[in-house]
């Protein structure tokens, strides 16, 4: 089993910001991300979210989003898509950072999540 | 009463040119009580379904409604494109065996309440989307009507969505998602009266 994080934001720097954070603490682990609209505004899009979870190299995918339309169009996607993706309505920055420097130590799945649920937030 | 390829094909298109002529109307109520992107989500969405149908002309309605959804999930972006297009996504799969026209809308209604896991007097979509369709089943919806389920979100504190960060403050507005369906609605009551 290998890892993936996927991070998914309505601003791009957002989305490269936690990037960049996280993969100090799991420089082994796939990390992708999906970040504003198309033409790189506030939103989101489902075109660039396909595209970073088709890009991940894991096959366990750890998704974590900030807002309102995030959700919607990750859980719109998981109902298209045979990947197996694991959201998580945790925190992003804080729950991205849990998860990226327990999969960099091959925690199992269990105990990540374990330890993601006491920053759940919505 | 049923609808027909061709009657939903008319609605689609005048769907299309009311999103496009009022998509600063659409921004404005966004503003007041949202991040003022409603209008340009819904005119996105607008180009691209124009854009898929001429590409492609469909041959049936559940052909069609697909044709809608995919344009609207890829392009709108914003909360309303994930609720839009599932309502027209699963309009979709059961228009492979149905034409009823009040049970389509309440199938899109129902994907809508799916996707943004919210139900009527939150301030959304779904307090136009909702008594539409049970209107519907009643055999009678008038312009009259869903102007009224469009101006019944105004005092209504939003649960859902962007305004309802705002809480108490989002009273005294309309939700621009119900004025969005009820430009949907309008097109949908000229194309099957005409
Ligand atoms: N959870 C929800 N359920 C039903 N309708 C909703 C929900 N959230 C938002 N809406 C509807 O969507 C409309 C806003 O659409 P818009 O295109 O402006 O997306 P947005 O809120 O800006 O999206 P984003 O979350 O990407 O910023 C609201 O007016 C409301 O009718
Ligand atoms: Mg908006």
């Amino acid at each position: 089993m290998k890892y993936g994080i996927v991070i998914l934001s309505h601003s791009p720097k957002i989305a490269a910001g936690v990037h960049d954070l996280i993969e100090q603490a799991a420089p082994s682990i796939s990390i992708t991300f999906a970040g504003g609209t198309e033409d790189n505004e506030i939103g989101s899009s489902l075109e660039k979210i396909q595209k970073a979870f088709e890009d991940n190299q894991g096959d366990q995918l750890l998704a974590f989003y900030d807002l309102g339309s995030s959700k919607m169009n990750l859980e719109m996607y998981m109902e298209m898509t045979d990947l197996n993706i694991h959201k998580y309505d945790v925190a992003l920055v804080e729950g991205a950072y849990t998860a990226a420097t327990l999969a960099e130590i091959e925690s199992p799945l269990a105990s990540i999540e374990q330890s993601l649920a006491k920053l759940k937030i919505k | 009463m049923t609808i027909t390829l061709e009657q939903a094909t008319k609605w689609i298109n005048l769907f299309i040119e009311k999103l496009e002529q009022n998509r600063s109307t659409l921004n404005e109520l966004d503003t007041a009580i949202g991040d003022g992107d409603h209008g340009t989500n819904m005119d996105r969405g607008a180009k691209a379904i124009k854009e898929a149908l001429a590409k492609k002309t469909p041959a049936d309605l559940s052909e069609l409604f697909k044709t809608v959804a995919f344009a609207i999930i890829q392009k709108v972006g914003g909360a309303s494109g994930p609720l839009y297009g599932t309502a027209f996504l699963d309009m979709s799969k059961e228009a492979k065996s149905e034409s009823d026209l009040a049970k389509l809308i309440g199938v899109g209604s129902d994907g809508i309440k799916r996707r943004g896991q919210s139900d009527v007097k939150m301030k959304t979509m779904i307090d136009v989307w909702d008594p539409t369709s049970q209107a519907l089943a009643n055999g009678q919806l008038t312009k009259e009507d869903v102007n009224n389920y469009l101006n019944s979100t105004k005092d209504m504190v939003a649960t859902k969505g962007r305004a309802s960060y705002l809480e108490q403050k989002s009273k005294g507005h309309l939700d621009p998602g119900s004025q969005s369906s009820a430009y949907l609605f309008d097109a949908l009551l000229e194309a099957m009266g005409a």
